[in-house]
């Protein structure tokens, strides 16, 4: 019987890429290489972790509890794990909790979901300002990992050691847009060591010399990557540095690839160090078995351009259309939908099957009413009956594509494309259905779902 | 349906209409004051005082029967403001024809009236109650656009040959709105112009949408037998019919953007309650909901005007045109004049009432018998229909 451990895991890495050399050619500067993943202006940390915890999710049981962890909450003061324990459609008994602030949330919501039997869900949006490292070097991702017990693990967890430093490396006051950082070279010299020493201390409590997958993964870039030359098989995803999401997603990569029974050192260096050693299990190649694999999702990137990039993270103002702002969403009707807005539940009618999108009383095929049950569609796939580029209406990014999808199984509904240009839709194209932040009015975050290319 | 309908119960003495357009020296309270007075003026016997009761629609221009007691210092009369999507003028003139048919009252007014040209925003807003954020806010031009490729997928109609009878429709009604003096737009537009306008949603360029104006129009409505009254022409009203549809197309699988199902059935009751049996001989004339040229393009069918999947082929042939077998939007529509909500049905029934008196000048039509006007509110499914019938003789 394996002990407690990993039973699930899920990545997320948005469709878009800026290649960073576009940077360097606009500003005039020396940027670098690479091209690093960047959410679309309609997603956000907890948008981003939707669909992270989805993927974790598709054929496990509904965990007890989410840990949410994020550099990058759209949220203070409201639980940002509430709208995503509501996307996932969880039954309302369970905990939803966040730890949001600090890259170190990461091992936070490990641990804390590890103890839980939960599902630890990280993601951030990171950006810094124009012709920084940060946003040159940062990347915007999720990652979720649902724990338990049972036949079902694929990963145990052998050990987990910390160490705990204050120093000033990287900073923001809340409120703030970008980080600061202390001279480099600070850095690197305090984090060094601590990688050194916790990452040791690690592999001696679970009895290992040599793992056979590496992370190491911290906001320090240069303290991450001369740490990692000391070891060899290091696991990384070249998206850009990912903030809370950064170590999970390359564990997603290593799990990925893992034979069985083969060690992974995972280390997460922010404000002291976290190690974990965890051992792939037998079965780790049947869960993986059909899975959409992160591999599948990098190779779906699109380019976008910087003036783009600029203008979904607000740093360049354009003109909008000559169309009023939409009306900010309202809390009582927002509540009344919960099943319909966060989770895409609509109705089946109990004597004809109907589906209603969204929920109805009445059946419009039959008549009942109140003869209705729950019909979730967020994970069923749609045909483009038909569409159209509405050029007029409101959009932080125009033209709005609108598509008429009729669902597997039954079901019609009109609704937004995300991550498409106009010329990418056709009828008779599928779509699947991704969870997103439609816009904010009043400080009030419109999440919603959206159709995008399958 | 059951509907028995008023066919000839009541008519209107008397109409006024502003000129419809960009006014940005008027408001709602102007073009109100300014259509009734125009309507007194021109019905000998009815003053202001005269009228028992009126009916006000307006989409967004005021709230309450208070909208038109105020600027025209009414003393003291019941007014109803009513509002019904794109419907809202029309509805005004049914609820008030009804209230005359009753017995209720001798002669009343239907008014409507649209400032829309004070928002600063582009082509219509509609305001909505809080919501939860989920609805699909597509734009009319959005919504509407889903019909052309549905209609030319479903009839075989090629790319070019859609494209072509949608410019037809346009170049129609403008060409139409170029003799009226009311007419926001008043200039021919070249087919070349209309077919390579910047598009605005799907394949509709701008001139394949209707424009945004202001304006007001009215009418007086009395019973039929007082109508000789007033006038020696009065219009009568034959056929009165409303539909607001389930609204279920845009949720159903099996509705494909080539029809308004509500038009159909608001169609078969208003010829059924004046007796129209053969629609395309027995109208001389129909200003129709022309929000957008597909639009107008499958309304013909709706209505009966043409056979499915045949009015492509009959808009091109000129069915439609002002000297064709049947002369849609004579005035020069939604086009021509734009959309202000609330006046739009009445400045329908507006060009009725000019045909049937001959005093539509240039764009006159020999001797018309029966008039329609229709509008349509909402989107492609999920829509309300109004209907009218109106004549220049009493059976």
């Amino acid at each position: 019987m394996p002990s407690p451990g990993l039973l699930a895991y899920g990545g997320y890495v948005p469709r878009h890429r800026l290649p960073v050399a576009l940077i360097g050619d606009a500003l005039g500067i020396s940027a670098g290489k690479g091209a690093r993943a960047v959410a679309g202006y309609d997603e956000d940390s907890t948008s981003m972790g939707v669909e992270a915890a989805r993927r974790a999710l598709a054929g496990a049981p509904p965990p007890p509890s989410i840990h949410f962890a994020t550099s990058s909450p759209a949220y203070a003061d409201k639980t940002n794990a509430a709208a995503i324990h509501a996307a996932l459609g969880l039954p309302p008994t369970g905990f939803a909790v966040d730890i949001a602030g600090s890259i170190r949330g990461a091992t936070g919501a490990w641990r804390a979901a590890a103890a839980a039997a939960g599902l630890a869900v990280m993601a951030d949006v990171r950006t810094g300002r124009p012709g920084s490292g940060d946003e040159a070097g940062g990347a915007d991702a999720a990652a979720a990992f649902l724990f338990g017990d049972g036949e079902g693990v694929i990963a145990e967890v052998l050990a987990e050691e910390s160490a705990t430093a204050e120093f000033l490396d990287r900073w923001r006051t809340p409120g703030e847009s970008f980080s600061r950082v202390w001279e480099e070279r600070f850095g690197l010299e305090v984090y060094l060591p601590l990688i050194r020493e916790v990452s040791a201390r690690a592999l001696a409590a679970a009895g290992i010399e040599t793992p056979d997958h590496v992370i190491v993964s911290s906001p320090h870039a240069r303290a991450a990557r001369t740490a990692a030359a000391a070891f060899e098989n290091v696991a990384a995803v070249s998206i850009g540095y990912a903030g809370t999401a950064d170590a999970g997603l390359a564990l997603v990569d290593a799990l990925e690839r893992a034979a069985p029974r083969q060690t992974i050192l995972m280390v997460l260096a922010a404000d002291g160090c976290d190690a974990t050693v965890l051992r792939t299990t037998a079965a780790l190649p049947g869960y993986r078995d059909g899975r959409p694999t992160l591999a599948q999702q990098l190779g779906q990137a699109r380019e976008i351009s910087y003036p783009t990039f600029l203008t979904w993270r607000g740093m360049l103002q354009r003109e909008p259309p000559r169309r009023p702002e939409p009306d900010r969403p309202a809390a009582p009707p927002s509540a009344r939908a919960e099943a319909w807005k966060f989770a895409f539940t609509g109705s089946r009618c109990d004597a004809c099957t109907r589906v209603h999108l969204p929920p109805q009383r009445v059946c419009a095929g039959c008549g009942s009413v109140d003869g209705m049950s729950p019909a979730p569609l967020s994970d069923v796939e749609a045909t483009v009956a038909t569409y159209t580029i509405d050029r007029l209406a409101y959009s932080p990014s125009p033209p709005v594509i609108d598509v008429v999808l009729d669902y597997d199984g039954g079901g019609r509904f009109c609704c937004q494309v995300a991550d498409a240009d106009p010329d990418e839709v056709a009828i008779g194209d599928r779509m699947e259905m991704t969870f997103r932040r439609f816009y904010t009015v009043d400080g009030v975050h419109n999440y919603f779902w959206k159709a995008r290319p399958v | 349906m059951a509907s028995h309908g008023i066919r000839d119960r009541v008519a209107i003495v008397g109409m006024g209409c502003t000129q419809f357009g960009e006014h940005w020296d008027r408001s709602a309270d102007d073009l109100l004051i300014d259509a009734t007075e125009q309507c007194f003026a021109s019905t000998p016997g009815v003053e202001k005082g005269d009228v028992d009761a009126y009916w006000l629609g307006t989409m967004g221009s005021g709230q309450s029967g208070l909208t038109l007691s105020r600027p025209l210092a009414l003393d003291y009369k019941p007014v109803t403001r009513v509002e019904n999507f794109c419907a809202t003028g029309s509805e005004a003139f049914r609820n008030a024809c009804y209230a005359v048919a009753a017995g209720a009252y001798d002669r009343v007014m239907a008014v409507g009236v649209e400032k829309l040209k004070d928002s600063g925003v582009s082509g219509l807003v509609v305001g909505a109650p809080p919501g939860d954020g989920t609805s699909p806010d597509l734009t009319a031009p959005a919504v509407f656009s889903f019909l052309a490729p549905a209609y030319a997928k479903k009839y075989g109609v090629d790319d070019t040959t859609m494209k072509e009878a949608m410019t037809h429709i346009a170049y129609k009604n403008h060409a139409n709105g170029a003799k009226n003096p009311r007419a926001q737009f008043r200039s021919e537009v070249p087919k070349e112009k209309i077919a390579r306008s910047p598009l605005v949603a799907g394949p509709l360029g701008i001139f394949d949408c209707s424009g945004v104006s202001d304006g007001s129009a009215c009418a007086v409505i009395v019973r039929s037998e007082d109508a000789h009254r007033y006038t020696d022409r009065p219009m009568y009203v034959k056929a009165l019919s409303f539909v607001a549809g389930p609204a279920d197309g845009p949720a159903d699988p099996g509705y494909d953007y080539t029809t308004f199902n509500e038009v159909v059935r608001c169609a078969q009751d208003a010829y059924e309650q004046a007796g129209v049996s053969d629609p395309r001989s027995e109208i001389s004339m129909a200003e129709v909901h022309d929000c957008f040229t597909p639009t107008e393009l499958v309304l013909m069918e709706d209505m009966g005007f043409s056979p499915r999947g045949q009015a492509w082929r009959d808009v091109l042939d000129g069915v439609f045109d002002l000297d064709g077998e049947l002369p849609v939007n004579p005035d020069g529509g939604l086009k021509s004049f734009g959309h202000p909500i609330g006046a739009s049905g009445l400045r329908m029934l507006y060009e009725c009432w000019l045909q049937f008196r001959g005093e539509a000048d240039a764009r006159q039509i020999d001797d018309p018998k029966l008039g329609v006007t229709h509008n349509l509110g909402g989107r492609p499914g999920a829509c309300v229909s109004f209907m009218s019938i109106v004549g220049s003789e009493a059976n």
